[in-house]
Protein backbone atom coordinates (compact mmCIF):
# COMPACT_ATOMS: atom_id res chain seq x y z
CA UNK A 1 0.00 0.00 0.00
CA UNK A 2 1.17 3.55 -0.76
CA UNK A 3 0.06 6.34 1.57
CA UNK A 4 -0.23 9.83 0.05
CA UNK A 5 1.55 11.82 2.76
CA UNK A 6 0.35 15.45 2.56
CA UNK A 7 3.92 16.78 2.87
CA UNK A 8 6.08 14.00 1.42
CA UNK A 9 3.97 12.50 -1.37
CA UNK A 10 3.43 8.79 -1.89
CA UNK A 11 5.18 6.74 0.82
CA UNK A 12 5.31 2.96 1.32
CA UNK A 13 2.97 1.87 4.14
CA UNK A 14 5.96 -0.08 5.50
CA UNK A 15 7.39 3.21 6.77
CA UNK A 16 4.34 3.64 9.02
CA UNK A 17 3.01 1.92 12.07
CA UNK A 18 -0.71 1.54 12.56
CA UNK A 19 -2.67 2.58 15.63
CA UNK A 20 -6.35 2.22 14.71
CA UNK A 21 -9.61 4.13 14.37
CA UNK A 22 -9.16 7.91 14.04
CA UNK A 23 -11.77 8.41 16.75
CA UNK A 24 -8.81 7.95 19.12
CA UNK A 25 -8.07 11.64 18.44
CA UNK A 26 -11.17 12.56 20.43
CA UNK A 27 -9.99 11.75 23.93
CA UNK A 28 -12.81 12.06 26.48
CA UNK A 29 -12.75 14.64 29.23
CA UNK A 30 -11.48 12.84 32.32
CA UNK A 31 -13.29 15.25 34.64
CA UNK A 32 -16.68 14.97 32.98
CA UNK A 33 -19.56 13.09 34.52
CA UNK A 34 -19.51 9.39 33.54
CA UNK A 35 -15.89 9.74 32.45
CA UNK A 36 -15.41 6.04 33.26
CA UNK A 37 -17.97 4.98 30.68
CA UNK A 38 -16.55 7.39 28.14
CA UNK A 39 -13.05 6.01 28.62
CA UNK A 40 -14.29 2.42 28.38
CA UNK A 41 -15.77 3.23 24.97
CA UNK A 42 -12.69 5.17 23.95
CA UNK A 43 -10.23 2.43 24.87
CA UNK A 44 -12.14 -0.73 23.96
CA UNK A 45 -15.05 -0.21 21.57
CA UNK A 46 -14.66 0.13 17.81
CA UNK A 47 -16.99 0.57 14.84
CA UNK A 48 -14.80 -1.81 12.80
CA UNK A 49 -16.55 -1.01 9.50
CA UNK A 50 -16.32 -3.05 6.32
CA UNK A 51 -15.73 -0.23 3.86
CA UNK A 52 -14.46 3.30 4.37
CA UNK A 53 -12.43 3.65 7.56
CA UNK A 54 -10.61 6.68 8.96
CA UNK A 55 -7.53 5.55 10.82
CA UNK A 56 -4.33 6.74 12.45
CA UNK A 57 -0.95 5.91 10.94
CA UNK A 58 2.36 7.08 12.42
CA UNK A 59 5.21 7.86 10.00
CA UNK A 60 7.71 6.11 12.23
CA UNK A 61 10.44 5.59 9.62
CA UNK A 62 9.86 9.02 8.11
CA UNK A 63 9.02 12.46 9.41
CA UNK A 64 7.33 11.04 12.55
CA UNK A 65 4.05 12.78 11.88
CA UNK A 66 0.66 11.25 12.64
CA UNK A 67 -1.70 10.97 9.69
CA UNK A 68 -5.42 10.33 9.41
CA UNK A 69 -5.69 7.99 6.44
CA UNK A 70 -9.03 7.23 4.80
CA UNK A 71 -8.96 3.70 3.45
CA UNK A 72 -11.40 1.07 2.25
CA UNK A 73 -11.00 -2.01 4.48
CA UNK A 74 -12.59 -4.28 1.87
CA UNK A 75 -10.34 -3.35 -1.06
CA UNK A 76 -7.35 -1.75 0.73
CA UNK A 77 -7.81 1.27 -1.57
CA UNK A 78 -6.47 4.46 0.05
CA UNK A 79 -8.79 7.39 -0.49
CA UNK A 80 -6.82 10.18 1.15
CA UNK A 81 -4.55 11.26 3.96
CA UNK A 82 -4.13 14.40 6.02
CA UNK A 83 -2.08 15.43 9.01
CA UNK A 84 -3.76 14.27 12.22
CA UNK A 85 -2.87 17.64 13.70
CA UNK A 86 -5.02 19.43 11.12
CA UNK A 87 -7.92 17.06 11.78
CA UNK A 88 -7.66 17.51 15.53
CA UNK A 89 -7.49 21.29 15.32
CA UNK A 90 -10.49 21.45 13.02
CA UNK A 91 -12.64 19.64 15.57
CA UNK A 92 -11.77 22.00 18.41
CA UNK A 93 -13.30 25.39 19.20
CA UNK A 94 -11.41 28.59 18.22
CA UNK A 95 -10.60 29.20 21.88
CA UNK A 96 -9.13 25.68 22.31
CA UNK A 97 -7.15 26.20 19.11
CA UNK A 98 -5.75 29.42 20.52
CA UNK A 99 -7.08 31.49 17.63
CA UNK A 100 -7.35 35.27 18.19
CA UNK A 101 -10.87 36.25 19.21
CA UNK B 1 -23.72 -44.25 7.13
CA UNK B 2 -20.94 -45.08 9.55
CA UNK B 3 -17.34 -44.96 8.41
CA UNK B 4 -15.15 -47.96 9.20
CA UNK B 5 -12.33 -49.96 7.65
CA UNK B 6 -14.85 -52.67 6.82
CA UNK B 7 -17.00 -50.17 5.01
CA UNK B 8 -14.04 -48.94 2.94
CA UNK B 9 -13.21 -52.51 1.93
CA UNK B 10 -16.83 -53.23 1.00
CA UNK B 11 -17.06 -50.07 -1.11
CA UNK B 12 -13.75 -50.88 -2.77
CA UNK B 13 -15.09 -54.28 -3.82
CA UNK B 14 -18.42 -52.88 -5.04
CA UNK B 15 -17.13 -49.98 -7.10
CA UNK B 16 -17.71 -47.21 -4.54
CA UNK B 17 -21.38 -46.98 -5.42
CA UNK B 18 -22.63 -46.91 -1.82
CA UNK B 19 -21.23 -43.57 -0.64
CA UNK B 20 -23.83 -40.93 0.12
CA UNK B 21 -23.60 -37.15 0.68
CA UNK B 22 -22.42 -36.35 4.20
CA UNK B 23 -25.38 -34.09 5.00
CA UNK B 24 -28.80 -33.09 3.70
CA UNK B 25 -29.49 -29.76 2.06
CA UNK B 26 -32.80 -28.81 3.70
CA UNK B 27 -35.08 -25.84 3.12
CA UNK B 28 -35.28 -23.55 6.17
CA UNK B 29 -38.32 -23.99 8.41
CA UNK B 30 -40.31 -21.07 9.81
CA UNK B 31 -39.15 -21.50 13.40
CA UNK B 32 -36.33 -23.14 15.35
CA UNK B 33 -35.47 -23.37 19.02
CA UNK B 34 -31.83 -22.59 18.22
CA UNK B 35 -30.33 -20.74 15.30
CA UNK B 36 -26.56 -20.68 14.88
CA UNK B 37 -25.36 -17.90 12.59
CA UNK B 38 -22.16 -18.99 10.86
CA UNK B 39 -21.43 -22.43 9.39
CA UNK B 40 -17.74 -22.42 10.16
CA UNK B 41 -15.85 -24.59 12.60
CA UNK B 42 -17.21 -22.97 15.74
CA UNK B 43 -20.80 -22.73 14.51
CA UNK B 44 -20.89 -26.34 13.31
CA UNK B 45 -19.25 -27.57 16.52
CA UNK B 46 -21.83 -25.62 18.53
CA UNK B 47 -24.70 -27.23 16.62
CA UNK B 48 -23.06 -30.64 16.99
CA UNK B 49 -22.74 -30.43 20.78
CA UNK B 50 -26.14 -28.80 21.18
CA UNK B 51 -27.78 -31.76 19.48
CA UNK B 52 -25.55 -34.61 20.61
CA UNK B 53 -24.30 -33.66 24.07
CA UNK B 54 -27.00 -31.29 25.34
CA UNK B 55 -29.82 -33.23 23.62
CA UNK B 56 -31.56 -30.18 22.21
CA UNK B 57 -33.62 -30.30 19.03
CA UNK B 58 -35.01 -27.95 16.38
CA UNK B 59 -31.59 -26.48 15.58
CA UNK B 60 -30.42 -24.83 12.38
CA UNK B 61 -27.10 -23.42 11.20
CA UNK B 62 -27.31 -20.47 8.80
CA UNK B 63 -24.32 -20.01 6.51
CA UNK B 64 -23.88 -17.16 4.04
CA UNK B 65 -21.67 -19.18 1.68
CA UNK B 66 -20.79 -22.86 1.91
CA UNK B 67 -19.97 -24.78 5.08
CA UNK B 68 -16.42 -24.26 6.32
CA UNK B 69 -15.67 -21.48 3.83
CA UNK B 70 -14.12 -19.07 6.33
CA UNK B 71 -11.23 -19.40 8.71
CA UNK B 72 -11.71 -23.13 9.38
CA UNK B 73 -10.70 -23.63 5.75
CA UNK B 74 -7.75 -21.25 5.76
CA UNK B 75 -5.65 -21.70 8.90
CA UNK B 76 -2.35 -23.40 9.72
CA UNK B 77 -4.10 -26.30 11.52
CA UNK B 78 -2.15 -26.12 14.79
CA UNK B 79 -3.63 -27.51 17.99
CA UNK B 80 -2.04 -26.91 21.39
CA UNK B 81 -2.86 -26.05 24.99
CA UNK B 82 0.19 -24.26 26.33
CA UNK B 83 -1.25 -20.94 27.43
CA UNK B 84 -0.32 -19.00 30.55
CA UNK B 85 -3.32 -17.29 32.15
CA UNK B 86 -5.93 -18.95 34.38
CA UNK B 87 -8.78 -17.60 32.22
CA UNK B 88 -7.36 -19.30 29.14
CA UNK B 89 -5.32 -22.40 29.95
CA UNK B 90 -8.06 -24.68 31.39
CA UNK B 91 -10.24 -23.85 28.37
CA UNK B 92 -7.56 -24.77 25.83
CA UNK B 93 -6.71 -27.95 27.76
CA UNK B 94 -10.40 -28.86 27.69
CA UNK B 95 -10.23 -28.30 23.94
CA UNK B 96 -7.17 -30.54 23.68
CA UNK B 97 -8.97 -33.35 25.52
CA UNK B 98 -11.85 -33.03 23.06
CA UNK B 99 -9.39 -33.15 20.15
CA UNK B 100 -7.91 -36.36 21.51
CA UNK B 101 -11.23 -38.16 21.32
CA UNK B 102 -12.76 -36.23 18.43
CA UNK B 103 -12.55 -38.79 15.65
CA UNK B 104 -14.03 -41.58 17.77
CA UNK B 105 -16.70 -39.17 18.95
CA UNK B 106 -17.96 -38.05 15.55
CA UNK B 107 -16.82 -41.04 13.48
CA UNK B 108 -14.92 -39.00 10.93
CA UNK B 109 -11.24 -38.81 10.05
CA UNK B 110 -10.07 -35.38 11.19
CA UNK B 111 -6.43 -36.51 10.93
CA UNK B 112 -5.63 -35.34 14.45
CA UNK B 113 -1.88 -35.77 14.71
CA UNK B 114 -0.26 -35.27 18.10
CA UNK B 115 3.17 -34.77 16.65
CA UNK B 116 4.18 -32.24 19.30
CA UNK B 117 4.69 -28.50 19.22
CA UNK B 118 7.90 -26.81 20.27
CA UNK B 119 8.14 -23.08 21.04
CA UNK B 120 11.78 -22.05 20.69
CA UNK B 121 13.49 -19.66 23.06
CA UNK B 122 16.57 -17.62 22.27
CA UNK B 123 17.49 -15.80 25.47
CA UNK B 124 17.71 -16.62 29.16
CA UNK B 125 14.80 -14.30 29.91
CA UNK B 126 12.68 -16.07 27.35
CA UNK B 127 13.59 -19.44 28.89
CA UNK B 128 12.30 -18.21 32.25
CA UNK B 129 9.07 -16.95 30.69
CA UNK B 130 8.52 -20.26 28.87
CA UNK B 131 9.26 -22.26 32.01
CA UNK B 132 6.61 -20.24 33.79
CA UNK B 133 4.13 -20.84 30.98
CA UNK B 134 4.95 -24.56 30.98
CA UNK B 135 4.35 -24.74 34.71
CA UNK B 136 1.04 -22.94 34.29
CA UNK B 137 0.05 -25.51 31.68
CA UNK B 138 1.00 -28.39 33.97
CA UNK B 139 -1.03 -26.88 36.80
CA UNK B 140 -4.06 -26.89 34.51
CA UNK B 141 -3.54 -30.56 33.69
CA UNK B 142 -1.76 -30.11 30.36
CA UNK B 143 1.72 -31.39 29.51
CA UNK B 144 4.86 -29.33 29.01
CA UNK B 145 8.58 -30.09 28.88
CA UNK B 146 11.42 -27.64 28.81
CA UNK B 147 14.08 -28.86 26.39
CA UNK B 148 17.57 -27.50 26.54
CA UNK B 149 19.64 -27.06 23.42
CA UNK B 150 21.18 -30.54 23.20
CA UNK B 151 17.92 -32.41 23.67
CA UNK B 152 16.29 -30.17 21.09
CA UNK B 153 19.13 -30.67 18.63
CA UNK B 154 18.50 -34.40 18.68
CA UNK B 155 14.89 -33.81 17.72
CA UNK B 156 15.17 -31.03 15.13
CA UNK B 157 18.82 -30.93 14.01
CA UNK B 158 18.13 -28.74 10.99
CA UNK B 159 17.47 -25.53 12.95
CA UNK B 160 20.00 -22.73 12.75
CA UNK B 161 21.13 -23.25 16.35
CA UNK B 162 24.12 -20.94 16.08
CA UNK B 163 22.43 -17.97 14.47
CA UNK B 164 24.65 -15.08 15.61
CA UNK B 165 21.74 -12.80 16.52
CA UNK B 166 19.14 -15.33 17.73
CA UNK B 167 20.88 -18.56 18.83
CA UNK B 168 18.41 -21.34 19.67
CA UNK B 169 18.81 -22.06 23.38
CA UNK B 170 16.03 -24.58 23.73
CA UNK B 171 12.28 -24.93 23.53
CA UNK B 172 9.06 -25.53 25.38
CA UNK B 173 7.63 -28.79 24.09
CA UNK B 174 4.04 -29.94 24.32
CA UNK B 175 4.00 -33.51 23.06
CA UNK B 176 0.19 -33.68 22.92
CA UNK B 177 0.05 -30.66 20.62
CA UNK B 178 0.15 -31.04 16.87
CA UNK B 179 -2.10 -30.56 13.87
CA UNK B 180 -5.49 -31.61 12.55
CA UNK B 181 -7.06 -31.63 9.10
CA UNK B 182 -8.93 -28.33 9.20
CA UNK B 183 -11.60 -29.07 6.59
CA UNK B 184 -12.10 -32.53 8.04
CA UNK B 185 -12.97 -30.94 11.37
CA UNK B 186 -15.70 -28.81 9.79
CA UNK B 187 -17.05 -31.72 7.74
CA UNK B 188 -17.02 -34.08 10.70
CA UNK B 189 -18.97 -31.67 12.88
CA UNK B 190 -21.34 -30.85 10.01
CA UNK B 191 -22.05 -34.52 9.34
CA UNK B 192 -22.46 -35.28 13.04
CA UNK B 193 -24.85 -32.36 13.49
CA UNK B 194 -26.86 -33.33 10.41
CA UNK B 195 -27.17 -36.90 11.62
CA UNK B 196 -28.56 -35.59 14.89
CA UNK B 197 -31.25 -33.66 13.03
CA UNK B 198 -29.67 -30.21 12.70
CA UNK B 199 -30.65 -28.32 9.53
CA UNK B 200 -27.51 -26.99 7.81
CA UNK B 201 -28.76 -24.17 5.61
CA UNK B 202 -26.22 -22.85 3.14
CA UNK B 203 -26.37 -19.77 0.90
CA UNK B 204 -28.49 -18.12 3.57
CA UNK B 205 -27.18 -14.75 4.70
CA UNK B 206 -28.50 -13.08 7.83
CA UNK B 207 -29.59 -9.55 6.87
CA UNK B 208 -31.23 -8.40 10.09
CA UNK B 209 -32.49 -9.29 13.55
CA UNK B 210 -36.06 -8.91 14.70
CA UNK B 211 -35.95 -7.59 18.26
CA UNK B 212 -39.01 -6.60 20.31
CA UNK B 213 -38.68 -4.99 23.76
CA UNK B 214 -35.12 -6.23 24.12
CA UNK B 215 -36.11 -9.81 23.22
CA UNK B 216 -34.88 -11.50 20.09
CA UNK B 217 -37.68 -12.98 17.98
CA UNK B 218 -35.82 -14.21 14.94
CA UNK B 219 -33.61 -13.25 12.02
CA UNK B 220 -34.20 -11.84 8.56
CA UNK B 221 -32.25 -13.76 5.95
CA UNK B 222 -31.73 -13.78 2.22
CA UNK B 223 -34.14 -16.76 2.23
CA UNK B 224 -36.82 -15.10 4.31
CA UNK B 225 -37.64 -14.57 7.98
CA UNK B 226 -36.81 -17.37 10.44
CA UNK B 227 -38.09 -17.24 14.00
CA UNK B 228 -36.09 -18.58 16.92
CA UNK B 229 -36.00 -18.82 20.70
CA UNK B 230 -32.24 -18.36 20.88
CA UNK B 231 -29.71 -17.20 18.33
CA UNK B 232 -25.97 -17.79 18.66
CA UNK B 233 -23.65 -15.74 16.47
CA UNK B 234 -20.29 -17.36 15.58
CA UNK B 235 -19.07 -15.50 12.51
CA UNK B 236 -15.41 -14.70 13.33
CA UNK B 237 -14.14 -11.83 11.19
CA UNK B 238 -17.66 -10.71 10.28
CA UNK B 239 -18.74 -10.29 13.92
CA UNK B 240 -18.95 -6.48 13.85
CA UNK B 241 -20.91 -6.50 10.60
CA UNK B 242 -23.46 -9.05 11.80
CA UNK B 243 -23.84 -7.65 15.31
CA UNK B 244 -24.33 -4.13 13.91
CA UNK B 245 -27.61 -5.45 12.48
CA UNK B 246 -28.71 -6.15 16.04
CA UNK B 247 -27.72 -2.65 17.11
CA UNK B 248 -24.46 -3.80 18.68
CA UNK B 249 -22.13 -2.13 16.21
CA UNK B 250 -19.62 -1.13 18.86
CA UNK B 251 -17.69 -4.17 20.08
CA UNK B 252 -14.19 -4.68 21.52
CA UNK B 253 -13.16 -6.19 18.18
CA UNK B 254 -11.22 -5.17 15.09
CA UNK B 255 -11.08 -7.30 11.95
CA UNK B 256 -7.59 -7.95 10.63
CA UNK B 257 -6.18 -10.06 7.82
CA UNK B 258 -3.83 -12.96 8.62
CA UNK B 259 -1.95 -14.65 5.83
CA UNK B 260 -0.87 -18.28 5.63
CA UNK B 261 1.37 -20.10 3.21
CA UNK B 262 2.09 -23.56 1.85
CA UNK B 263 5.14 -24.70 -0.08
CA UNK B 264 5.36 -27.32 -2.81
CA UNK B 265 5.31 -30.91 -1.54
CA UNK B 266 8.58 -32.06 -0.03
CA UNK B 267 9.78 -35.33 1.46
CA UNK B 268 9.18 -35.67 5.22
CA UNK B 269 11.47 -33.18 6.85
CA UNK B 270 9.78 -31.34 9.74
CA UNK B 271 8.59 -33.83 12.36
CA UNK B 272 6.42 -31.54 14.49
CA UNK B 273 5.16 -27.98 14.82
CA UNK B 274 7.93 -25.44 15.38
CA UNK B 275 7.53 -21.81 16.36
CA UNK B 276 10.30 -19.23 16.18
CA UNK B 277 10.71 -17.25 19.39
CA UNK B 278 12.63 -14.30 17.98
CA UNK B 279 10.44 -13.49 15.00
CA UNK B 280 6.90 -14.54 14.26
CA UNK B 281 7.03 -17.76 12.25
CA UNK B 282 5.36 -21.12 12.83
CA UNK B 283 5.63 -24.15 10.60
CA UNK B 284 4.56 -27.75 10.24
CA UNK B 285 4.51 -30.19 7.35
CA UNK B 286 1.27 -31.54 5.99
CA UNK B 287 0.78 -35.20 5.16
CA UNK B 288 0.96 -34.25 1.47
CA UNK B 289 4.44 -32.82 2.12
CA UNK B 290 3.78 -29.11 1.88
CA UNK B 291 5.30 -26.88 4.52
CA UNK B 292 2.40 -25.02 6.12
CA UNK B 293 3.49 -21.80 7.76
CA UNK B 294 2.50 -18.32 8.83
CA UNK B 295 3.45 -15.27 10.85
CA UNK B 296 1.96 -11.99 11.94
CA UNK B 297 -1.30 -10.39 10.95
CA UNK B 298 -0.83 -7.56 8.45
CA UNK B 299 -1.63 -5.10 11.24
CA UNK B 300 -4.35 -2.82 9.85
CA UNK B 301 -8.14 -3.20 9.80
CA UNK B 302 -9.11 -5.37 6.86
CA UNK B 303 -12.04 -7.32 5.48
CA UNK B 304 -10.12 -8.39 2.35
CA UNK B 305 -9.27 -12.08 2.41
CA UNK B 306 -5.84 -11.27 1.05
CA UNK B 307 -2.86 -9.47 2.52
CA UNK B 308 0.09 -7.46 1.29
CA UNK B 309 3.70 -8.24 0.41
CA UNK B 310 5.56 -6.82 3.46
CA UNK B 311 4.21 -9.54 5.74
CA UNK B 312 5.08 -12.21 3.19
CA UNK B 313 8.64 -10.90 3.21
CA UNK B 314 8.69 -10.84 7.02
CA UNK B 315 7.44 -14.43 7.28
CA UNK B 316 9.98 -15.61 4.69
CA UNK B 317 12.77 -13.87 6.60
CA UNK B 318 11.67 -15.53 9.83
CA UNK B 319 11.69 -18.92 8.15
CA UNK B 320 15.11 -18.39 6.64
CA UNK B 321 16.59 -17.20 9.95
CA UNK B 322 15.28 -20.29 11.69
CA UNK B 323 15.75 -23.08 9.14
CA UNK B 324 17.86 -22.02 6.17
CA UNK B 325 17.25 -25.42 4.54
CA UNK B 326 13.82 -24.29 3.34
CA UNK B 327 15.33 -21.51 1.23
CA UNK B 328 14.97 -23.37 -2.02
CA UNK B 329 11.46 -24.63 -1.41
CA UNK B 330 9.02 -22.79 -3.66
CA UNK B 331 5.87 -21.20 -2.36
CA UNK B 332 2.84 -22.97 -3.78
CA UNK B 333 -0.06 -20.98 -2.40
CA UNK B 334 -0.83 -18.18 0.00
CA UNK B 335 -4.11 -16.87 1.28
CA UNK B 336 -5.67 -14.62 3.89
CA UNK B 337 -8.43 -14.92 6.45
CA UNK B 338 -10.22 -12.29 8.51
CA UNK B 339 -9.49 -12.51 12.23
CA UNK B 340 -11.83 -11.07 14.84
CA UNK B 341 -9.02 -9.52 16.90
CA UNK B 342 -10.27 -8.68 20.37
CA UNK B 343 -8.92 -5.91 22.55
CA UNK B 344 -7.12 -8.28 24.95
CA UNK B 345 -6.31 -11.13 22.56
CA UNK B 346 -8.81 -13.50 24.19
CA UNK B 347 -12.25 -14.64 23.02
CA UNK B 348 -15.82 -13.85 24.04
CA UNK B 349 -18.44 -16.54 24.73
CA UNK B 350 -21.32 -14.81 26.40
CA UNK B 351 -24.88 -13.61 26.45
CA UNK B 352 -25.59 -10.13 25.08
CA UNK B 353 -27.80 -7.36 26.49
CA UNK B 354 -30.45 -8.59 24.01
CA UNK B 355 -32.40 -11.47 25.54
CA UNK B 356 -32.00 -14.56 23.37
CA UNK B 357 -28.93 -13.35 21.47
CA UNK B 358 -25.58 -14.97 22.26
CA UNK B 359 -22.12 -14.14 21.00
CA UNK B 360 -19.08 -16.28 20.24
CA UNK B 361 -16.27 -14.08 18.90
CA UNK B 362 -12.87 -12.52 19.39
CA UNK B 363 -10.82 -15.59 18.52
CA UNK B 364 -7.94 -13.54 17.14
CA UNK B 365 -5.71 -16.05 15.42
CA UNK B 366 -6.14 -18.85 17.92
CA UNK B 367 -9.55 -20.00 16.84
CA UNK B 368 -8.77 -23.29 15.15
CA UNK B 369 -7.33 -25.07 18.18
CA UNK B 370 -10.31 -23.87 20.20
CA UNK B 371 -12.93 -25.25 17.81
CA UNK B 372 -14.13 -28.22 19.93
CA UNK B 373 -14.16 -26.40 23.27
CA UNK B 374 -15.67 -23.27 21.75
CA UNK B 375 -18.50 -25.30 20.28
CA UNK B 376 -19.00 -27.22 23.52
CA UNK B 377 -18.96 -24.15 25.75
CA UNK B 378 -21.21 -22.13 23.43
CA UNK B 379 -23.64 -25.05 23.19
CA UNK B 380 -23.75 -25.31 26.98
CA UNK B 381 -24.38 -21.59 27.32
CA UNK B 382 -27.16 -21.72 24.74
CA UNK B 383 -28.78 -24.80 26.22
CA UNK B 384 -28.52 -24.03 29.94
CA UNK B 385 -27.78 -20.28 30.16
CA UNK B 386 -24.82 -21.18 32.35
CA UNK B 387 -21.25 -20.82 31.05
CA UNK B 388 -18.94 -23.82 30.84
CA UNK B 389 -16.61 -23.77 33.84
CA UNK B 390 -13.52 -23.32 31.65
CA UNK B 391 -15.10 -20.49 29.62
CA UNK B 392 -16.57 -18.48 32.47
CA UNK B 393 -13.97 -15.72 32.09
CA UNK B 394 -14.82 -15.05 28.43
CA UNK B 395 -17.40 -12.42 29.25
CA UNK B 396 -18.34 -9.53 27.03
CA UNK B 397 -18.35 -7.10 29.95
CA UNK B 398 -14.86 -8.00 31.18
CA UNK B 399 -13.38 -4.97 29.40
CA UNK B 400 -15.66 -2.55 31.23
CA UNK B 401 -15.05 -4.34 34.53
CA UNK B 402 -11.27 -4.43 34.13
CA UNK B 403 -10.92 -8.22 33.95
CA UNK B 404 -9.11 -8.47 30.63
CA UNK B 405 -7.28 -11.70 29.73
CA UNK B 406 -4.17 -10.41 28.03
CA UNK B 407 -1.61 -13.23 27.50
CA UNK B 408 1.03 -10.87 26.17
CA UNK B 409 0.26 -7.87 28.35
CA UNK B 410 0.12 -5.82 25.17
CA UNK B 411 -2.83 -3.61 26.08
CA UNK B 412 -5.94 -2.66 24.17
CA UNK B 413 -4.41 -2.69 20.72
CA UNK B 414 -5.51 -5.62 18.56
CA UNK B 415 -2.58 -5.57 16.15
CA UNK B 416 -0.18 -6.29 19.03
CA UNK B 417 -1.88 -9.52 20.11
Amino acid sequence: MLIPHPLLGLRDAQEFSYLGDASLLDRPDGLAEKAGDAFFSYVYLRENPAGVHRELWFHEQGDRSWLVVTRNTVTHEILGAELARDVALRSRSPRERGDPA
Amino acid sequence: MRFSALRVIRETLTGHKGWRPLWRNPEPQAFYDYLIVGGGGHGLATAYYLANTFKQSRIAVLEKGWLGSGNIGRNTTIIRSNYLLPGNEPFYEFSMKLWENLEQEFNFNAMVSQRGIVNLFHTDGQRDAYRRRGNAAILAGADAELLERDALRGMVPFLNFDNARFPVKGGLLQRRGGTARHDGVAWGYARGADRAGVDLIQNCEVTGFRIENGHLKGVETSRGYIGANKVGVAVAGSTSRVMAQAGMGQLPIESHVLQAFVSEGLKPTIPNVITFGAGHFYVSQSDKGGLVFGGDIDGYNSYAQRGNLPVIEDVAEGGMALMPMIGRARLLRLWGGIMDMSMDGSPIIDRTPIEGLYLNAGWCYGGFKATPASGYAFAQLLATDRPHETAAAYRLDRFARGYVIDEKGAGAQPNLH
